[in-house]
């Protein structure tokens, strides 16, 4: 399964939810907002949605800012 | 009480702070702390997935500092209002500092794609602050459109130039029936007094404060600052004129005129 993660094509061999995903980059949920295919996607539904070849993820945090 | 209210709510604080450009999240804390302030802006951005870094919200206690999302980086309104929505699924509540700066080299804020993107926030149910030139008539625009407050600017941002177009922030602050707040540029303590005197209700500093070996001590000389401006506003400054007048008596002195 192919998947475009903040601009970077990533291969993966398995299924996985946008939950086991964020759990394989070692995110935790409290700390990243995800936008799938340009849809913001809240945390409830993180566990229940299943990615498929060619979504596009934006995974984004909070960091310093003026 | 003399409180600053935005969006109906209670700020004992005059003084927003930033938190980019921190030598370390030890010194932003102690910045943060000795400012005094109750609302600390942050951005947004993408995880570098390959790398990441501990989160900035660890560090701050959002009991005790409301944190304002900004939507720096965004090019245009359709960016800002993405950057706002995301923010807002982070968990933040709907309040959003809105930037929209297309020119890297200035920093300077699109007065068009920020009244567009203020007039689909405000809709959406945004408490929106704008960074704003210092443009009076754009003022009158964003406040129609429902803004909470207008961020005119005061110099580019992390300049350190201080309050470089104070006559029009005076017709901004002479017009506005919501909070001025003056942001960006401000460098020194006598900067923000000086927005401060003129009527500003509030100013925003972040550079100035990271951008020293001693943040938190900068920190609290802007929170004095602020608070002498505000002071001095509230009791009303001496008027000037360009001719002396003496301030001792001219009359009783050892001499026969």
């Amino acid at each position: 399964m192919q998947l475009t993660i903040n601009g970077n094509v990533k291969e993966y061999q398995d299924q996985l939810t946008v939950l086991q995903l964020l759990q394989h980059l070692q995110l935790s949920q409290e700390r990243v907002v995800v936008e799938l295919n340009r849809e913001i996607l809240s945390a409830d539904l993180h566990i229940d949605t299943e990615l498929k070849s060619g979504d596009t993820l934006e995974l984004v945090q909070f960091v310093g800012g003026g | 009480m003399d409180q600053l209210i935005i969006a109906s709510r209670k700020f004992n604080s005059r003084l927003l702070v930033g938190t980019g450009k921190f030598a370390s999240n030890q010194a932003m804390i102690a910045a943060m702390e000795h400012s005094c302030s109750e609302i600390v802006t942050v951005a947004l951005r993408r995880v570098d997935i390959d790398n990441p870094e501990d989160s900035l919200l660890l560090n701050i206690n959002q009991e005790r500092y409301l944190l304002l999302p900004n939507t720096s980086g965004a090019r245009d309104a359709e960016e800002a209002v993405r950057l706002a929505r995301l923010a807002r699924a982070a968990g933040c509540l709907p309040w959003v500092k809105l930037e929209v700066t297309p020119d890297p080299y200035y920093l300077l804020p699109d007065p068009i794609e920020t009244l567009k993107a203020a007039e689909i926030l405000v809709k959406e149910g945004f408490v929106v602050l704008p960074y704003m030139p210092a443009d009076p008539v754009l003022a009158r625009r964003l406040e129609e459109a429902g803004a909470a407050t207008l961020m005119p600017l005061g110099a580019p941002i992390g300049t350190n130039r201080g309050v470089r177009t104070r006559d029009l922030i005076a017709i901004i602050i002479e017009q506005a029936n919501i909070p001025v707040i003056v942001d960006a540029g401000l460098g020194a303590p006598s900067h923000a007094a000086e927005a401060m005197e003129m009527g500003a209700d509030a100013v925003l500093v972040n550079t100035a404060l990271a951008d020293t070996p001693n943040p938190a001590a900068m920190a609290q000389a802007f929170r004095k600052g602020v608070e002498a401006g505000r002071e001095a506003y509230l009791a009303g400054l001496g008027a000037q004129r360009q001719q002396a007048e003496a301030s001792s008596p001219l009359t009783g002195f050892l001499r026969n005129d």
